[in-house]
């Protein structure tokens, strides 16, 4: 759905110039959201689709976008951000990476025509523009695969100790409430 | 239990690797006729119907996106238009005398006009989807096979060239732009001397274009109004190049006395805008011959 969401309407629609891409941000946040394991199997899903609709070389962005489901999700694993602003700078990072890599390996796969330096500027606007982004697709994201997520510990142990549920440095009487005498 | 966990998420991230090195590997060397050739278009065929709807549903949100950012560019491109109109006005009325004079030397002297763009029959096709990335490759329309579209007919939009029909699928077709990097076509310039070379994309600038080995010492420069760029074509026997002649692709847009004489190059603009392309027009040729030729 993504694949066919950027191709058929996303990439029609020019911001300065360019088009947003969110094809590296939806990986960037299933990385995020799921670990690297789905995050690398996602990218590569994506990637694949996406060369393959849009009639490139297979294996191309399937390659980049492992790389990105999986370190997004080693960064979830390794240091648990909390920060609201995280998706932010990942989708910059994404979005470069992608960009990079792909003229990289364009590169080696033999481009002959002269390149323009023009790249690099729409190259960066791009970035920008899938930065005001990473926010809300981020959010749509998780959205939609927050019921096949398992329960998150975070997010478990943060209600438990709102609500005063689950806390080991309360006693259990704290915990429970006052226990009813007629039940003792 | 961890190291386990460990080993399984290293191995699956090796495994996706490898199948992905192994398919560009594969695909990259293989021909269009090959078997992941085939699994690719036959999945094209399957989403294009998809694609289809997605792009007709989502019109009014790319209208409502579109009308913003050309609001922007509107008043700024008004006064300069209507400057070139003027110009144009008095250019068609000296072009339309040289195009009688053309025709009648034509019949005298009796050319074969086979391979001119009037034997081409157009198809208008709607534009599904764009590339995504900045290399401005391919764009996907809804006319293919059933249509009479074929592999490496010329593709036109806004009035010229905007690249070549790459893949066929009964209801779809992929078209290579001209600025992808694949791609090159024998053109000539409308100087005195009707310069030819070979046009060739800047990469990552779909507003320009370089025209390549053209004869050090051959008279361009930038005029008002600017030099135009056509499509050479040529008839050989049963050879016809990809591209009939007199398709329009651009104008000179910089010529550096130093760049043509050491690199034999000019620099020039598309008349095609090709980021806001919504129709093009396939030009399928009814008879065409046994055999085509593409530069280089």
């Amino acid at each position: 759905m993504t694949v066919v969401l950027q191709q058929a309407a996303i990439s029609q629609i020019s911001i300065f110039g360019v088009s947003a891409d969110i094809t590296p941000l939806v990986v960037m946040s299933i990385g995020l959201l799921t670990g690297s394991l789905l995050g690398a199997i996602a990218g590569f899903g994506i990637g694949l689709f996406v060369d393959t609709v849009a009639v490139q070389t297979l294996g191309v962005t399937s390659l980049l976008y492992i790389a990105i489901g999986y370190w997004s999700g080693r960064l979830r694993e390794l240091r648990d951000p909390a920060h609201g602003l995280v998706p932010l700078a990942l989708g910059a990072a994404a979005t470069a990476f992608a960009g990079i890599g792909m003229t990289l390996i364009q590169f080696l796969l033999g481009v002959e025509s002269p390149v323009s330096l023009l790249l690099v500027q729409q190259l960066f606007i791009v970035v920008l523009v899938n930065t005001l982004i990473a926010l809300p697709v981020y959010a749509a994201v998780r959205r939609i695969i927050q019921p096949a997520l398992p329960d998150d510990p975070r997010r478990r142990r943060r209600r438990a100790y709102t609500t005063g549920g689950l806390s080991p440095l309360q006693r259990p009487s704290e915990r429970l409430g006052q226990i009813p005498r007629s039940a003792r | 239990m961890h190291d386990k966990q460990v080993r399984r998420r290293r191995a699956v991230l090796a495994l996706l690797v490898v199948v992905s090195l192994i398919l560009l590997t594969a695909y990259f060397g293989e021909s269009p006729s090959s078997p992941l050739h085939s699994v690719q278009r036959g999945i094209v065929e399957v989403l294009s119907p998809i694609q289809e709807g997605a792009s007709r549903a989502l019109k009014p949100v790319r209208d409502v996106a579109g009308w913003f950012s050309s609001t922007f560019n509107a008043k700024s491109q008004r006064d300069k238009l209507q400057k070139e109109v003027n110009q144009l006005l008095a250019q068609n009325a000296s072009l339309k005398q040289a195009l009688i004079e053309n025709q009648q030397l034509k019949q005298q002297v009796g050319l074969d006009d086979s391979n001119a763009i009037s034997s081409y029959k157009p198809v208008a096709a709607h534009l599904i989807s764009r590339d995504p990335t900045l290399w401005y490759a391919t764009i996907e329309v809804d006319k293919g096979s059933d249509d009479g579209v074929r592999v490496d007919d010329p593709v036109t939009g806004d009035g010229a060239l905007v690249g070549k029909v790459s893949l066929v699928a009964p209801t779809v077709s992929f078209v290579t732009l001209i600025t992808d990097h694949s791609f090159a076509v024998s053109a000539e310039v409308q100087d005195s001397l009707g310069d030819t070379g070979v046009l060739v994309p800047k990469v990552g600038d779909p507003n320009s274009l370089l025209l390549q080995y053209l004869p050090p010492h051959a008279p361009i420069s930038v005029t008002n109004p600017p030099l135009h760029v056509v499509t050479s074509g040529f008839k050989s026997g049963p050879l016809d190049s990809l591209y009939p002649p007199g398709i329009p692709i651009g104008w000179v847009s910089s010529a550096n006395q130093n760049d043509l004489i050491n690199n034999r190059e000019v620099q020039v603009t598309p008349f095609a805008d090709l980021r806001h392309l919504d129709f093009v027009q396939i030009l399928t040729h009814v008879n065409a011959g046994t055999q085509r030729a593409q530069v280089p």
